[in-house]
């Protein structure tokens, strides 16, 4: 194996103050938090959807529905992909249509991952709009897709790798590049 | 959301339960979990098999089995072609070899099948390169219906190891009775048989469970009674002297559960019911039945061995025959 050298672009607190940015441009862009809705993709996108909303809530002393999606059956590379996909459930308990649908994911990269999940949106119903929040945009997208709240913008090389690593999953705090 | 790591399915054929270990099983039912959510779902079809063409080739009479199969490979977006035997060429005498590789000429990836003779899925599998499941041969093994039979119990009860489990009917010819036992004994549960001396093989404890022809042995402390059906047509001769006395002494009637049952018991069977022989209405009908749930969690269960089978890992893996030399 390669040797691998990875630097730390955001901590505990830089993922914290990002998350609650990306709240108030939010609930900027949207007037308040009436019909608006947090989904977050399996698994790391839908630990920060939580926290969004949770930190939308707080802000407007309300509650915001959140949801979390797992995009597995709608992947265009199941064939390709080196490791077998775990399939979880999707998890929204509630009706989409007419809602703003704030879509969140941890990283954004070609695009795919985000073209997966609006398929399966919409096969939930007919929301008013649909917005992306994104904690990492590293760029190369190979999709027309473009985020609407972005927590860091970090240019990558195409070989490097992003990893999010959140306590729910990771038992650590931080966004590193591996490159 | 669990790290738990998950081991590949790598089988490229599904034919018996016997074959499979209990990790093996718990991936199926796991993704089932999945795959029910999705049958809930406003439009509940995802694109996950687009362009996959699954045969069902039964060579027996079924209905929910077949359909149970047909929905869940449309539920997952693949292409479906039912060769059923009557109109088929097998009444003109065509092998079923050669029906197979006649069917498999057509470029297709799954064959799902039926048939009366114990075995002719794995003869299947070893003569086409298509992923091939069983849906049942002879006495042999049903391994989707104890699948879907396990499954049903980790939803109801939380858990599968250490529940007590009875199966009470016609063991000797059941193939769903053959799969279950295999399934809940890998699962860790504890497995009572129960018959007329005459239904139960010869033998049957060597398979790690327990045999009686007492029906109050069997239901006293169960937590799931899975009651299956008289097989009429399977019983060339007579196996008991009369329907009213098998229903006597083994038909699972309300007075029954009154007496000897728990009082959260789980009630199964496979289908199609004898309504008034192994089940009597009120009970078939009643609150401990689970019936209908099983038949809902079949095509949950069925499209997790599809999509399973359809992106195996191994060597025999849908992949791997795409990017090799076929």
């Amino acid at each position: 194996m390669e040797f691998q050298k990875s630097s730390k672009i955001l901590d505990g607190e830089g993922i914290k103050r990002s998350l609650q940015r990306i709240a108030h441009e939010i609930l900027e862009k949207n007037q308040g938090i009436e019909n608006v809705v947090v989904i977050g993709i399996k698994s790391r996108g839908a630990h920060l959807a939580e926290r969004i909303a949770e930190n939308m809530g707080k802000i407007e002393n309300s509650e915001v529905p959140v949801g979390a999606l797992d995009i597995t059956m709608y992947r265009d590379d199941l064939t390709e992909v080196a490791e077998q996909p775990v399939v979880h459930a999707t998890e929204i308990d509630f009706d989409i249509t007419g809602k703003k649908i704030i879509l969140v994911d941890d990283v954004l990269y070609t695009g795919r991952t985000v073209r997966c999940a609006l398929d399966e949106l919409i096969d939930f119903g007919r929301p008013a709009n649909i917005q992306l929040a994104v904690l990492v945009d590293r760029g190369h997208r190979e999709l027309p897709i473009r985020p609407d709240f972005v927590g860091k913008n970090i240019p990558t090389a195409k070989e490097a790798s992003v990893e999010v690593r959140l306590k729910e999953t990771d038992d650590t705090e931080e966004v590193v590049v591996l490159a | 959301m669990t790290k738990k790591k998950q081991i590949p399915w790598e089988k490229k054929n599904l034919l018996g339960i016997e074959e499979l270990s209990e990790e093996e099983i718990q991936l199926i039912l796991d993704h089932a979990v999945g795959f029910k959510e999705i049958l809930g779902r406003p439009i509940p079809k995802v694109p996950t098999l687009r362009g996959k063409t699954i045969v069902n080739l039964f060579c027996e009479p079924s209905t929910r089995t077949r359909s149970s199969f047909e929905l869940a490979a449309k539920r997952l977006s693949a292409d479906t072609l039912n060769v059923a035997t009557a109109s088929s060429s097998f009444a003109k005498g065509e092998s079923l070899k050669d029906t197979a590789k006649n069917i498999e000429a057509m470029k297709i990836d799954m064959i799902i099948m039926r048939h009366a003779c114990a075995g002719a899925p794995l003869f299947l599998s070893k003569n086409v390169d298509a992923s091939v499941i069983n849906a049942g041969d002879g006495s042999h093994e049903h391994p989707t219906q104890a699948l879907l039979d396990v499954f049903t119990v980790r939803e109801k009860l939380g858990k599968v190891s250490g529940l007590k489990v009875s199966i009470i009917g016609d063991i000797a010819h059941s193939r769903v009775a053959r799969s279950n036992i295999w399934a809940l004994t890998k699962m860790g549960a504890s497995v009572t048989v129960c018959g007329p001396k005459t239904l139960l093989p010869a033998e049957i404890e060597k398979m790690g469970i327990k045999a009686t022809s007492s029906l109050r042995e069997a239901v006293e402390g169960a937590d799931v009674l899975n009651v299956l059906r008289i097989q009429f047509e399977r019983q060339k001769k007579a196996f008991f002297p009369s329907l009213r006395e098998y229903v006597r002494e083994f038909g699972i009637k309300a007075d029954v559960l009154e007496k000897y049952a728990k009082k959260d018991i789980v009630i199964m069977h496979p289908g199609p019911i004898n309504r008034g022989v192994e089940l009597s209405q009120e009970v078939a009908d009643g609150p401990y039945s689970v019936i209908l749930d099983q038949v809902t969690n079949g095509v949950a269960v069925r499209m997790a061995i599809l999509f399973l089978l359809g992106h195996a890992r191994g060597k025999g893996g849908l992949k791997s025959r795409k990017n090799g030399k076929k």
